[in-house]
């Protein structure tokens, strides 16, 4: 898909415009690097380059140090699918304290580097997940949390939630069970970062190598696929 | 109660009266008086609250099963208003017109029966299934597990033993045979 579908056409232009507001105007702006551009305000900017893989550092010193440091912040998007979503809250509170573990809720792609599948995703869920995970940045690691993301759970044969989650987006760690309780999930932090900390927890590169599979699943089972393919 | 369904049994053609609790009534009507009956209720017996609007799929009739279900607040009365329509190119009079909420449960009704409302707002909309293009999915012909064995890459179950001939192959991997027995026997 191009950039093209996501555009109006001239003459849609010309009728839409007699009504923008004057910040929704098409303007020119100097960037830092001192070029002018027109900027629509009203168009969709993304990138469509493809991912790519992001190497460890070269010094195996400096990669363990950064590992560690990276195990020691999670920071999670708060993003709740099915049930799941109900045994996050209390990890924030006094009883289960997951701030010990370096592990913080934030509230949008851009600024987390964990993402929890909470349970059950339906097809639409789906969309939006592959959405926020395409836009996290790395390094990023999943947890998929109960039976429903490993085969489906009590909706096998759901007509729209998914049956495996790593046919979407590549997982990390699984934590099983139906709903696992909030100390489950704190073992499945405690997995994620030893895996991290050894140097495994490389699954967003297994994304990027693996791409045209991945997008091919999520296409098959997405039918109105009307967002760029990458866009991060 | 009683004297509500008198009134209503003078000017519509009510069948199945069924009550649930005293004030609670099933009742059915043709197609064509529903709305009247639900305009009715709603203007003149003071059923100002609507509560769902639910179908069943009577597969075997080729019957649909509409119900309206109103509530009057002051009284405290429960009215479920049925009707059965047609299975094939299923059709009814929209109802947005009476409560804003009706229209979505139309769409709801559109998306998943694929009841047609003509006239309701953004009744063709997607309401929950995003681009879907299969048969509408709470239909009863519609194989939800096939469908999900189809679409959703299954993964393939635990294997089974029965327990008798696994325990045995496991314990006594090779039977001994009668010569040895018989040697060890003597």
């Amino acid at each position: 898909m191009t950039e093209d579908n996501f555009k109006m056409s001239n003459k849609q232009e010309e009728e839409v415009s007699k009504f923008f507001a004057p910040e929704n105007e098409k303007r020119k702006v100097e960037t830092p690097d001192g070029e002018i551009i027109e900027i629509n305000p009203l168009q969709d900017y993304f990138s469509d380059a493809r991912p790519k893989v992001h190497h460890p550092n070269t010094s195996k010193v400096v990669e363990k140090f950064l590992n560690w440091a990276r195990a020691e912040s999670l920071w999670v998007l708060g993003f709740g699918t099915g049930c799941g979503s109900i045994e996050i809250p209390p990890l924030l509170t006094p009883r289960f304290d997951a701030f010990r573990f370096g592990v913080q809720m934030r509230p949008t792609p851009r600024q987390s580097n964990v993402i929890i599948i909470s349970g059950y995703l339906a097809v639409k869920t789906l969309k939006r997940v592959i959405r926020s995970y395409e836009q996290m940045q790395n390094p990023k690691y999943v947890l998929a949390l109960g039976s429903c993301t490993i085969n489906g759970g009590m909706y096998f044969d759901s007509y729209n939630t998914i049956n495996r989650l790593d046919y979407y987006i590549p997982v990390d760690v699984y934590v099983a069970g139906c709903m696992p309780r909030p100390e489950a999930l704190l073992s499945g932090f405690g997995k994620l970062k030893e895996l991290i900390k050894a140097g495994k927890g490389e699954k967003a590169n297994e994304y990027v190598e693996k791409f045209d599979w991945y997008k091919a699943n999520q296409k098959k089972i997405i039918q109105d696929w009307n967002m760029p393919d990458y866009n991060w | 109660m009683k004297d509500l369904l008198e009134r209503l049994n003078t000017k519509y053609n009510l069948t199945d009266i069924k009550y649930q609790r005293d004030n609670l009534v099933f009742l059915t009507i043709g197609k064509e008086n529903t709305i009247d009956l639900v305009t009715h209720l709603r203007d003149y017996e003071g059923f100002t609250h609507f509560v769902l609007l639910s179908c069943v799929d009577w597969i075997e009739e080729g019957k649909f099963q509409l119900t309206y279900f109103l509530n009057q607040p002051e009284r405290k009365y429960d009215i479920a208003i049925r009707t059965m329509i047609d299975r094939d190119n299923a059709e009814m009079v929209s109802a947005h017109h009476l409560w804003r909420q009706i229209t979505t449960y139309q769409r709801e009704l559109r998306e998943m029966y694929g009841i047609n409302f003509p006239g309701s707002p953004g009744v063709d909309e997607n309401f929950i299934l995003e681009g879907w293009d299969d048969i509408p999915p709470m239909r009863r012909e519609f194989d939800t597990k096939q469908y999900s064995e189809d679409t959703f890459f299954p993964r393939e179950g635990r294997k089974t033993h029965d327990p008798a001939s696994y325990m045995k192959e496991k314990l006594y991997p090779t039977e001994p045979t009668t010569d040895k027995v018989n040697k060890t026997d003597e």
